[in-house]
C-alpha cells in the first residue's frame, strides 16, 4: 500500500515536471516571483538578524554584567536637573558597595571631562576618563600595550594616564607612548599604556576618543570637586545581577540616610535590561523585514495562481483527453496541484541561494559596512515551507476548476 | 469466446437547455457482439455523438440501461466510470488529441499513469503497442515531427495500450487523406479480425463505413436501419 502511494506520487511527480518542461521559459517566469519572494524574505531578515546580533555584541563589549550607579536629580523648588545631576554620590559610597555588596566584584568610579592635551606640537581635545583601576576589567576592555594604572597609584592621585587608540593616533602616530609624557590641562601626565580599539560605538562616536585617568586624580586635580559622576559596577555573574542592584540599593538608601518611602537620590542602570530592549526594538524591525518581503512573495503566489489559470485553459483538450483515458477528478487535481507546488518549491530553492547570495553581497556595500547579516536555519525554513504553502494555496483554485471539467466539453473545446 | 459485449435497452437521452430540452436519444435498443465492427452513421444532429459519448461512458443516459460486458454501467459513479474508461475502452479521435511536444512514446505511455500497473514496464508494453501500428521506429519523436497518418497511429497505439475489449473512433479519417485514411482502416481491421477487438466507429464517409461488418443509421435519435456486409 506505501509502495503504490509512493509510486504514484513519484509517477505525479514526473508528469508534473513534464508539463512543466514543455513550457520552460513560461515556468522560470512564474517562479521568478517565488524566487525573488524568498530572497527577499531570506535577506530581509538575514539583516535584522545581523542588526540584532550586532547591538547584543556591542552591549557585551560595554562589559559584562555591568550596573551602573547614578546619582538622581536635583530637585531645587520644583526644577529638576535630570539624571545625574546631584553631587551626593561620593568616593566613599563607591569604595563601601566594592567592600560591603557580596554579589559585586569590583567598581570603577567614574569622572569625566573634555580637555585639552598637548604633546610636543600636537594638541588634541579629548574627552578625559576618571576611573578606578578595575574599569579594564568591569568595562571589558583589554590594554594593548603597556599596562593600566594600580590601586596604589589611585590612591595616591598618580599623575598617570592610559591612552584610547584615538587619541594615540592623533598626537603620536607610529611612535611608541609608552613611558612619555603628556600635558592634560598644562598638568604632566606620565603614559602608562594603550587602550586596544574597540570602534564606533553606536551614535556616540569613536569611543577611542578617550584618556583614562586615576578618578581621584581628575576629581582633585583637574576638576576640584568632592563627588564622582557615577560608579561602574561589575556584578559576580549575570544571574547576581539583580540580586547586586538590591544591595546597592539598599546599601545607598541606608548611608544617604533616606526615609523608608522617600525617593532615592540615585539610579541603577542595568545594562542587560537595555540590551534585552534593544534586541527586542531590533527583533521588531526584523518581522518588519520580514513581512514586508512577504507581501513579494505573495505577488508571486497569485503570479503562480494566473499562470496556473491560464495554463488550465490552454490544456483543456489535454484535460479531456486525460479523463477520456481513464483520468479521475482526483488525478487531475493532483496533477495541476503538483505542477504549481513544484513551481513554488523549485522557486523556493532557487529564492533560498538567491537570498544567502543577496545577505552575502550587502555586507560588501559600504553603507552596510558595520551590517553582519546572518543567515539563520529557521527563516530559510520558514520561507521555503511558506512557498510549499503558497504553491498549494494558489494552486488549489485553478486545478480545482481543471478537475471539475466535463470530458465531453472539454475533448470538442477549440 | 462469444457473446455481447454491449447491451443497449431503451436508452434515452434529454438535454435541457433553459427552458427548452431537446430528446438526443429517444430509446434505442441495440446489442453489439463481441469482436464486432460497427459503424454508426447519421446526419448532424442525429443523435450519433450523443450515443458514442454514452457508450464511451463519458455521459450516462438519461434513462433506459447500458451494459457493458454484462455490467450496467450507467448506474456507475465517475470514477467507476474512469476506471471503465481506462481498463475496457480505446477512444481514437477525429483530431487525434496528441499531447504536443511529446514523444510518441510519451503519449502513448499515458493511459498507464490513471491505471495500476508497475511502472516498470510501462515503456516496454507502450514499444509494444506502437509496434502493433507499426511505429516502433518513431516512438522517440516528438508529435509535431510526425505526419498525420502517424499521429493517429499514434493515438491508436494510445487506445490499444491497455488491451481494450472495445475501441470507439470517432471520425478517425476526417482530417486524413484517402490514402492514408485506408492504411488507418486496414490497422483497425487487423485489430478486429487478429485480436477479437471490437470496434465502433462513427463516420459519413460511405466508403469508410464499408470497413465494418455492419452499419446502422441514426436520425432524430432513433436508430432506422441496420445493414450488414
Amino acid at each position: 500500500m506505501m509502495k503504490r502511494a509512493l509510486m504514484h506520487g513519484v509517477r505525479t511527480c514526473r508528469v508534473a515536471f513534464r508539463a512543466l518542461a514543455r513550457n520552460k521559459m513560461r515556468s522560470f517566469l512564474t517562479a521568478l516571483g517565488i524566487i525573488i519572494g524568498v530572497g527577499a524574505v531570506i535577506a530581509m531578515v538575514s539583516i535584522g538578524e545581523g542588526a540584532k546580533r550586532g547591538i547584543e555584541s556591542r552591549f557585551a563589549s560595554m562589559g559584562a554584567n555591568l550596573l551602573v550607579v547614578r546619582p538622581g536629580s536635583q530637585n531645587a523648588r520644583g526644577v529638576h536637573g535630570g539624571w545625574g545631576s546631584m553631587t551626593t554620590l561620593k568616593e566613599d559610597d563607591a569604595l563601601a558597595i566594592g567592600q560591603e555588596c557580596p554579589a559585586v566584584r569590583y567598581i570603577s568610579p567614574s569622572v569625566s571631562a573634555r580637555a585639552q592635551t598637548i604633546y610636543g606640537n600636537k594638541n588634541w581635545n579629548t574627552s578625559i576618563s576618571g576611573t578606578g583601576d578595575r574599569y579594564p576589567d568591569v568595562r571589558n576592555w583589554e590594554v594593548e600595550a603597556g599596562a593600566y594604572f594600580d590601586e596604589n597609584m589611585v590612591k595616591a592621585g598618580a599623575k598617570v594616564c592610559v591612552l584610547g587608540s584615538d587619541v594615540k593616533t592623533n598626537l603620536f602616530e607610529d611612535e611608541d607612548p609608552v613611558g612619555k609624557v603628556i600635558r592634560i590641562k598644562k598638568i604632566p601626565f606620565k603614559i602608562l599604556g594603550v587602550l586596544k580599539k574597540r570602534g564606533e560605538s553606536a551614535g556616540f562616536g569613536s569611543r577611542d576618543d578617550m584618556i583614562a585617568i586615576p578618578y581621584t586624580t581628575a576629581m582633585r586635580r583637574l576638576q576640584g570637586i568632592d563627588y564622582i559622576q557615577s560608579i561602574d559596577v561589575q556584578a559576580v555573574s549575570s544571574d547576581m545581577m539583580s540580586q547586586a542592584q538590591a544591595q546597592i540599593e539598599e546599601l545607598l538608601r541606608l548611608r544617604h540616610r533616606i526615609a523608608p518611602g522617600a525617593e532615592d537620590d540615585f539610579n541603577v542602570g542595568n545594562l542587560a535590561e537595555i540590551a534585552e530592549t534593544a534586541a527586542e526594538s531590533t527583533k521588531m524591525m526584523t518581522v518588519l523585514l520580514g513581512s514586508i518581503a512577504s507581501i513579494s512573495l505573495l505577488v508571486g503566489g497569485i503570479g503562480i495562481m494566473n499562470i496556473m489559470l491560464v495554463s488550465v485553459t490552454e490544456r483543456i483538450r489535454e484535460i479531456g483527453l486525460r479523463m477520456a483515458v481513464g483520468a479521475r477528478e482526483r488525478d487531475i487535481l493532483l496533477q495541476f496541484l503538483t505542477e504549481a507546488i513544484v513551481l513554488s518549491l523549485m522557486g523556493g530553492l532557487i529564492g533560498i541561494g538567491f537570498g544567502i547570495g543577496a545577505s552575502k553581497l550587502v555586507k560588501k556595500i559600504p553603507m552596510f559596512a558595520s551590517f553582519n547579516t546572518v543567515v539563520s536555519i529557521q527563516s530559510v525554513l520558514m520561507a521555503f515551507f511558506f512557498a510549499a504553502a503558497i504553491g498549494i494555496f494558489f494552486g488549489f483554485y485553478p486545478a480545482r476548476k481543471a478537475s471539475r471539467l466535463d470530458p465531453i466539453e472539454a475533448l470538442r473545446y477549440e | 469466446m462469444s457473446g455481447n459485449i454491449i447491451e443497449l435497452r431503451n436508452l434515452a437521452k434529454t438535454y435541457y437547455i433553459g427552458e427548452t430540452h431537446v430528446d438526443a436519444l429517444r430509446g434505442v435498443s441495440y446489442t453489439i457482439e463481441k469482436g464486432d465492427f460497427l459503424a454508426v452513421m447519421g446526419s448532424s444532429g442525429s443523435g450519433k455523438s450523443t450515443l458514442m459519448n454514452i457508450l464511451g461512458c463519458l455521459d450516462k443516459p438519461t434513462s433506459g440501461e447500458y451494459f457493458l460486458d454484462g455490467e450496467e454501467v450507467s448506474t456507475f459513479d465517475k470514477n467507476k466510470l474512469a476506471s471503465i474508461r481506462n481498463k475496457k475502452i480505446g477512444f481514437v479521435f477525429q483530431s487525434f488529441n496528441l499531447l504536443a511536444r511529446t514523444t510518441a512514446l510519451e503519449n502513448t505511455e499515458l493511459p498507464l499513469l490513471y491505471s495500476s500497473t508497475n511502472g516498470k514496464d510501462m515503456t516496454e508494453r507502450a514499444l509494444a503497442s506502437l509496434a502493433a501500428v507499426g511505429l516502433k521506429d518513431r516512438a522517440h519523436h516528438k508529435t509535431n515531427q510526425l505526419s498525420g497518418g502517424e499521429q493517429q497511429r499514434v493515438a491508436i497505439a494510445r487506445a490499444l495500450l491497455n488491451n481494450p475489449s472495445l475501441i470507439l473512433a470517432d471520425e478517425p479519417t476526417g482530417n486524413l487523406d484517402s490514402k492514408t485514411s485506408s492504411d488507418i482502416m486496414n490497422i483497425f481491421k487487423t485489430l478486429n479480425e487478429e485480436k477479437g477487438i471490437t470496434m465502433i466507429m462513427v463516420t459519413h464517409e460511405p466508403d469508410i463505413a464499408a470497413w465494418a461488418r455492419k452499419r446502422i443509421y441514426l436520425k432524430d435519435g432513433l436508430i432506422i436501419r441496420e445493414e450488414r456486409t
